[in-house]
């Protein structure tokens, strides 16, 4: 039995990506993206049933927050892949006649001056729970944030496929011009050059900062119902085709696997047989980006080119919205930021949905009706 | 007398009774490395069952100490400010010569020197009286 073509995604919002909403909390902005995609989808508050949300807060709490009572709850526990897999479990859901109207909201308010990038790993009074990290890697210090296993596998990409430091800065380049388009993002009105991204420090040699998400504040939504409940609701239906998602690994450099290949050798082609679609035959890709080095490995792995490949074909490959292979048209985490940290891959759901139901605005592409998402 | 107080992260295990022999042998100069007893595979981190069969019977292995370094990044921005007067300095996957991966440092060694796949040997950095730090330098 397959899922595909059982589950549509019938409306979506989201509010801006912002580096911070002082008056603002979490729940205040699950709240506004509730009720905004709710509307959107021509629903009543009444007819949610089912609720997904992110890791890090409790699908029970926030659906007493929301003052839902859904039959179904889940909370993604896969970090980037969060997003992603919602739609998975909610579409997995419709078609087990589990829930009919799934709402996926991913979201956070970030405290004013949060140091949640230091706090992990951190020596002092808050010291994190004993780990295989606090044991095995803390001694030797580790970068900020994930920038420091993101420059490890940047690193050995570049010695075994010869991928430039140019190549990597043109998928800023590109996905900071999308943003330009999407008022939404925390970098609108901000392009940036090569040049500027390789001016741009290093955080981690040989990892630029402009090569890196910045975590901000904010929530996205959308809900997914059956195809058939869909068909009397007002946006068109963007279908769930087909999906796919191993587990691989949490860690990769403690298996003896490639450091350069991702989970997604296996979940797309798991997927596009799933959805009887080619690789050839996508239009456009939304891929999780926390890191130019992971979105572009992803690629890589789909099949979108061969492994390798990915640095000459963002030379010769213009991936704005109105180029010929479009990639993160919102401008992706890296373009317009990265809210509710690893549940910030949400918003390649939202833009997925957005451009096939053709609302992209001026950043709409022109032929969007084939998408592959990536978390 | 003058002794400069170490103020990086020390280990912190979260099974002690698990890894205290890996710690225990550091501090005599020795790398041990589980090895599954029924399998034989090496395997990396310590933990209960061996990844490979999720059998519960391994032992500590003394090793060559001989590496590969198999990638790395050169830190500028570290997680943790103890570590600000180091930097630049190398975060690294070391890849023994028996097989698994690990964190560690790459020392003695300038930061414009490291290659990816250089030979490697094991040095045992005493930085407290407690606390023998792995750490590897160039062959």
């Amino acid at each position: 039995m397959s899922i595909r073509g059982k589950a549509a995604i019938v409306g979506f919002y989201e509010t801006p990506t912002r580096k911070e909403f002082p008056d603002r909390t979490t729940y205040g902005l699950m709240a506004e993206v509730a009720r905004g995609v709710i509307i959107d989808s021509g629903l009543r508050k009444e007819d949610i049933d089912g609720l997904i949300g992110q890791e890090n807060l409790n699908s029970i709490e926030l659906a007493e927050a929301l003052g839902m009572q859904p039959r179904f709850t889940s909370s993604m526990t896969v970090h980037g892949a969060s997003g992603a897999a919602s739609i998975a479990t909610a579409a997995e859901a419709i078609a087990a006649g589990v829930a009919n109207y799934v709402l996926c909201i991913f979201g956070e308010s970030r405290p004013r001056s949060s140091s949640r990038l230091t706090s992990q790993v951190q020596a002092g009074p808050q010291l994190p729970r004993p780990s295989r990290t606090t044991e095995w890697e803390v001694p030797y210090g580790p970068v900020i944030a994930m920038n420091g296993w993101y420059g490890l596998m940047k690193q050995r990409h570049m010695f075994e496929y010869g991928t430039t430091q140019e190549q990597f800065a043109k998928a800023v380049v590109d996905q900071r011009f999308n943003a330009t388009k999407n008022i939404n993002a925390v970098w609108y009105d901000q392009p940036v050059t090569i040049d500027d991204v390789l001016n741009s420090r290093f955080t981690n040699d040989p990892l630029h900062l402009l090569e890196s998400v910045m975590p901000c504040s904010g929530a996205h939504a959308v809900i997914v119902t059956s195809a058939e409940r869909a068909k009397a609701l007002p946006n068109p239906p963007v279908y769930v085709l087909g999906v796919g998602g191993p587990a691989t690994h949490h860690d990769i450099i403690y298996t003896d696997a490639d450091m350069t290949t991702t989970p997604v050798v296996d979940s797309a082609p798991t997927a596009l047989q799933m959805a009887e679609v080619n690789i050839r035959d996508i239009q456009l890709a939304q891929f999780y980006d926390c890191y130019t080095i992971l979105e572009m490995a992803c690629l890589e792995d789909a099949g979108i080119v061969p492994k390798g490949e990915i640095g000459p074909f963002y030379e010769s490959t213009d991936t704005t919205y109105k180029g010929a292979f479009p990639i993160n048209t919102d401008g992706g985490q890296i373009g317009a930021g990265q809210s509710g940290g690893t549940g910030g891959g949400f918003r390649h759901i939202v833009e997925a949905t957005r451009q096939i139901m053709g609302r992209g605005d001026e950043r709409q592409v022109e032929e969007a009706d084939l998408c592959l998402v990536n978390g | 007398m003058t002794t400069t107080e170490y103020t990086k992260p020390l280990p912190r295990p979260a099974e002690p009774e698990l890894t205290e022999p890996f710690w225990e042998g550091t501090k005599r100069g020795e790398l041990l490395i589980p090895r599954c007893s029924f399998c034989d595979e090496f395997f990396w981190y310590p933990r209960e069952a061996c990844p490979s069969c999720l059998q519960p019977g391994w032992e500590w292995t003394a090793v060559s100490g001989r590496a590969r370094l198999h990638t790395y990044t050169i830190v500028y921005q570290p997680a943790n400010p103890a570590f600000n007067d180091d930097v630049p300095y190398a975060f690294a996957v070391i890849q023994l010569d028996e097989g698994v991966r690990m964190m560690s440092n790459v020392v003695q060694c300038p930061v414009e020197d490291l290659a990816i796949n250089m030979p490697l040997e094991v040095v045992f950095d005493s930085v407290t009286d407690d606390w023998t730090l792995v750490k590897f330098k160039p062959a």
